[in-house]
Parts: structure tokens; sequence; C-alpha cells
């Protein structure tokens, strides 16, 4: 790679740089943006399957949000936790997740992350810190709570990052768990992915406020409303979070502002939102962003940068390739893992 | 016969069912950090049943818990807390409170397992405080174990006596399993005979409490203890019942029930929650496909709950669910005549 390599994560060599930016060091910007070539191409490669015929059931793509994923994260420990969604591949690509055991689990197979019962809405990888997707809109936030109480009462150390969208936030499990992780200054950070829509429903028709952020008054803890599509700056909202509940102040609620680029799930036909709409947010990509950006700065390089999204496009195309070759799961097993022994 | 096999041979004193509860409540938490209690209530209150009483004196309010009242968030909670290396115990005020945390119950600690592939478990405990005959009328005086009896992935206890209470609260604390636990209201003042020490009741293994040749009456909770003093009425009347003690519903002890309906030729199935769809109706089709159907001389009989919620008038309230006296005359009828 041809970035310049320097050894500060102050960012004090980088004067010319946005704060959020300069905080990030080379290594840190390749790691992350790997990470979003690999979530854009795990999307595609999976939309690619479902039109092969390749897919059993649904799934819910996260092209465009990968920012938020990756940059929420970028600051947590290997011994941290996270909670997922529905439209979870990118949180565990983000968290450190194999795609070929991701795509082992989509396509059903024995070898996936959770041995084919889980499919797309359940892979986690709980020794690895990630306790799962959700099928159910804000499942997660509940259980947040229960993991931050663990942490507490083990005293170490972690903390749980929990994702959720827009839609969620009109749960009353959305409002309990901030309620009671708030009294009890758990250590979780509440990340809302706000793409605007909860399935078709814009949330300007769903919500009385302006920003889900603002909802975090009622629960006494920081709200944070950021531009989810720019990587640096949710890291650095994140970076402030993670250390505020690490240090035992309590939790805080994070709002990127995002947006899906495809539609809920395959049945979605687009018709609650305009092309231009979203013409409008793939102006918006993050990836190329933030290319853009370390191009401006002559942090990174064309060549480079090029070779971060090849190097990732392989990955997954291996990754693809493994999984189809995997056996399927034997029925005679299926009621192995319902009650553990 | 599989019933109170682990008879403790210590110290045997008489306690009450809520004190059995707490005292399984306290020996667990002092034999493992991990175990917490938590719930509305259960702190300085003592729980709304006198459950928890002084235990947060004795473990502090870091391992007995006050809770908002927010049974959709604590019922998550009690996953997470369960799936990141705890052990924790969850009292719902009033069973019919759990309405509210369906989906953390259902749709979460049930499946995580399965989902994750088995790579995950899910070692949580719920008390649910249920039944009627208090007079708190149709929203808390629920029986609604059969709805948790039929989701995969839970284990649903009804222990009966005092002595079950504490060795299947023990049983469920160590149990890496999701595991409700019933406890009918008017059982905790009940007493009985409790070993001192912590003794576990294996979960799944249903008690013969009376053996019997004419008749097997099987009831759960309350149930059976009714079903036990209708037993001794039908021997004054030269019945003799054989009763079961489910005690557990999800596992099923079917063994137990069909070996006794064997020996005896004729079922009764007695128990508070709703008739209709209820585990009477499961019990039912086991015998009646297995090759225990044979040997039945009479129908099978349930006695159930009313097709109606919970009246709040004492009269009203008696007749909405199985008394001793209808016990008594529906053994008597299915042997003498047949029928119920």
């Amino acid at each position: 790679m041809s970035a310049r390599k320097t050894d500060d994560t102050s960012g004090a060599q980088r004067p010319n740089q946005r704060p959020e930016l300069a905080a990030l060091d080379d290594e840190t910007i390749a790691g992350a943006l790997t990470r979003m070539h690999l979530i854009r191409k795990f999307e595609e490669a999976a939309e690619a399957s479902y039109m092969r015929g390749l897919i059993h059931g649904t799934m819910h793509l996260s092209i465009g949000q990968e920012a938020s994923a990756v940059g929420a994260t970028l600051p947590l420990e290997a011994h941290d936790y996270i909670l997922s969604t529905h439209r979870g591949h990118g949180h565990c690509i983000a968290r450190g997740a194999e795609p070929k055991l991701m795509f082992a689990e989509f396509f059903g197979k024995e070898t996936g992350y959770c041995k084919g019962r889980g499919g797309s809405m359940h892979i986690a990888d709980v020794e690895g810190g990630n306790l799962g997707a959700n099928g159910i809109v804000g499942g997660g936030l509940p259980i947040a709570v229960g993991v931050g109480m663990s942490i507490k009462a083990q005293k170490n150390g972690r903390v749980c990052m929990v994702f959720f969208g827009d839609g969620a936030s009109n749960e009353g499990a959305f409002h309990e768990a901030l309620n009671m992780a708030s009294i009890w200054k758990l250590p979780v950070v509440f990340v809302c992915e706000n793409n605007k829509y909860g399935m078709s429903m814009d949330i300007s028709r769903a919500m009385a406020v302006a920003n889900v952020a603002d909802r975090a008054a009622a629960y006494a803890m920081p709200g944070h409303s950021v531009d989810g599509n720019d990587l640096a700056g949710v890291a650095a909202v994140a970076r402030e979070a993670v250390a505020r509940a690490r240090s035992g102040e309590g939790p805080s609620l994070i709002e990127c502002k995002t947006y899906r680029w495809r539609g809920h799930s395959k049945s979605d036909r687009n018709l609650y939102r305009s092309k231009e709409e979203i013409e409008e947010w793939r102006l918006q990509d993050p990836i190329r962003r933030l290319e853009d950006e370390l191009k401006a700065h002559d942090r990174f390089d064309a060549p480079s940068l090029m070779k971060l999204e090849e190097d990732a496009q392989r990955e997954i195309d291996t990754a693809v390739e493994f999984a189809r070759t995997c056996p399927d799961p034997d029925p005679k097993d299926l009621t192995r893992d319902v009650y553990a022994i | 016969m599989p019933s109170e096999t682990l008879e403790a041979t210590g110290d045997v004193r008489e306690l009450s069912y809520a004190e059995a509860v707490r005292e399984a409540l306290g020996q667990a938490m002092e034999a493992d950090e991990r175990v917490f209690l938590f719930g509305e209530d259960v702190g300085v209150y003592g729980g709304a049943f006198g459950v928890s009483g002084d235990l947060v004196h004795r473990f502090g309010k870091e391992r007995v818990i006050d809770t908002p009242i927010s049974e959709l968030g604590i019922a998550g909670a009690a996953v997470g807390a369960a799936i990141t290396g705890m052990r924790p115990v969850l009292e719902i005020q009033f069973s019919d409170f759990v309405t509210l945390a369906m989906e953390q119950l259902v749709n979460q600690a049930a499946k995580i397992r399965f989902m994750f592939g088995g790579k995950a478990s899910v070692p949580m405990v719920v008390r649910l405080p249920g039944g009627s005959g208090t007079g708190a009328a149709a929203q808390h005086s629920q029986s609604l174990e059969a709805w948790f009896a039929h989701v995969p992935g839970l284990k649903v206890l009804q222990p009966s006596t005092p002595h079950d209470a504490k060795g299947m609260l023990l049983a469920a604390i160590d149990d890496p399993n999701p595991v409700l636990i019933f406890e009918h209201k008017l059982l905790y003042k009940t007493k009985g005979h409790v070993p001192a020490e912590a003794y576990r009741v294996p979960i799944g293994q249903a008690a013969i409490r009376r053996e019997g040749r004419d008749i097997t009456i099987v009831g759960s909770s309350i149930m059976a203890r009714k079903a036990e003093a209708a037993a001794e009425r039908l021997a004054g009347d030269g019945i003799s019942a054989e009763v079961i003690d489910l005690r557990s519903i999800r596992p099923i002890d079917f063994t137990t029930i069909a070996e006794s309906v064997r020996k005896t030729h004729r079922l009764l199935v007695v128990y508070e929650g709703v008739k209709t769809m209820g585990i009477g109706a499961e019990i039912s089709a086991m015998i009646a496909e297995s090759e225990v159907f044979d040997f039945l001389d009479a129908p099978i009989i349930r006695l159930g709950g009313a097709d109606s919620p919970i009246p709040y008038n004492p009269v009203l309230e008696k007749a909405a669910v199985p008394q001793e006296d209808d016990i008594v005359t529906a053994a008597a009828n299915l042997v003498r005549r047949g029928e119920a």
C-alpha cells in the first residue's frame, strides 16, 4: 500500500483534515474501508445469489448503510458485544464475521454460523461477541439491558452495542430498554440506523419528534444525531459513547441518518419513495465519499484504494463458492438444538 | 415409582410454599454468584406475595433488583444476562402480566439456542404467580401455562407442594434452558415438609401422590392437591383413585400417566387453565394415540377452566374452575357409569 504510515492516533500530524478523519490512522482507515467493501460486495452477491435461485428465504440488504455499521463498531474492542437487526449482514461483517460462514448460513448449510438453522436474520457468533441478529423489530434492545447487567455484575469492562432501526424506536421495547439502561448506568451504546423508512412508513409520519436522538432526553442520556454516511463522523461519536459506557457513566443514544438503496426486502416495489430520492442518496455513497476525501488529502492513492476493493471482491467470490459446496443439514438432526442438555 | 425419589435425609421442617421458594432462592444465590433475582417490588417490599421477603437484606440491591414496571424489558434483560454468563431468576408479579413479555420469552428466549445452531444457551428462570381464587378478577387470575407448553425451547413447571417448589426451582436454576415456573397463588401459604439442604427435584418427572386401582386422576398445580383430597373422599366411597401430580408440563412425563392408565383403565385429567385447547387435550390425545388406548374402559374425561374469563364474584369465580366436589363427582360417575 502506498499510503503514508503514521503512528499517531491523535491526528496531530493531519492538521488540514477535519478532526473526525484526522483521528483515524491509515491502518484503521484501510481496515474500515475493507469492511465497508466487504459489506457492499456481500450484499451484492447475496442479491445475485437470490436472482440465481440459490437463496431459499428472504433478506434485508444494507447497501448504502455501510458507514454506520463500520463506523459505530470501530471503537469496540475484541471482547465487546454487539446485537444486531434483521438488516444485520453489515453489523456482522463490521464486527469481523467471516463472509464464507455467513454465506454458508445464508445458503442454509450445516457449516454456517448457525448450522443453517437461523439464516439471514439470525446470524450470530456468540463466542466472537456477536450476540445475534434479530428478526423482531426492537428485539435486541431489552436483551442489551441484560448484557449490560452481566457486564456490570462480572466487572469485566466490556461494552454492549445494540443496533436497531428508526422503526424500532417506536416500539415499547426501545423505551423500556433505554430507561433501564439509564437508571442502572449500564455500559450500553444504542445505535439507531435511521434509514428514513420503517418498511414503507416514512419516519416523519411515524414519529412526532424530528430526530430519534431527541428521545435520549427522556432517558437522561446523551443523544447524538450524525450523518450516517460519514464513516469518520460516526466513528467519532461512537468513540465518545463507548468511552462513556466503559467508564461507568452509562448509556448513550446515537442516531445515524442513512438510507438503504434497496427495498425493505425482496417484496418491496418502492411504491412509497421516488427514483429521484433514491438517486439523491446514491450520490451520498458512504464508500465513495470516504475514498474521495482520502484522495483529496493525499492519504491514499487511487491504485491502493482500488486494491482494497478488489481484495474484498475476491474474498466474497471465494466465500460464495465455499458456501455453495457445503453440505445441507441432515433432517434427522431437526430437533437436536431445541434444548441444551 | 418416580415420585419423591430425592427425599432428603437431613433436617426436615414444615415450611410454607412461599418460604420454600425463598429458601431455594437464597441457597442458589449463596452457592453461585451468577444467580440474581429481579422483578417488580422484589426488593424491600419483599415481593407482591412476600416470596422474596428479606432476600434483599441478605444479598444486597445488586443481586435482588427492583425493576421498573417494564415486563417486556425485564424479560429481555433476563435473556441478555443469561446468554452472557449469568443465571437470572425473574419474577413476573402476576403471571397475567407475562402477556406483556411474550415477545422476549417466545421469540427470543425459546429460540435463541436453536436459531444459533446450538451455539448459545439461555439459562434463565421465570417465576409466575398465577391462578384464581383470590378475588382479583380477570386480569390477575389466569392460568396461562399451556400457552408456553406449546413453545419448543421452553420448559414449564407447576410444582404443587413446598417440597417440589424448592426442589424444582433449584433444578430450574441449574438447567441450561429457559424454565417458566407457574406458582399457584393459593398454594403460597400451604405448608409441607421441606428438607433444609439444597436438593433437586428432576424436571420432567410426575409424582404418584396416591396409588389406586379404579381410576387415574392427573392434575397439575393446585388441581393435584384437590385431586388428592378428592381421592380421599372417593376411598370412603369404595373407589380407589390413583393421583398423579404432573409437576412438569413441558417436558411431560407421559410414561407415568400411561402406566397408570394401563392399570386403572380410566383417566380423568384436571387442570385450572381453560379446558378448550388445554393440557388435558394433549394428555387425552397422547393416550388416544398410544397402545394404552386399548386398555380404556371408559372415555377420557377432562375437567378444566370454563370458557370464560375469571369473574370477580366469589360464587362465579369458584364456578369457573374445577373444585374438589367436581372431581369427586366426575371420578365416581366415570367409575360407576362409564361417563362423567
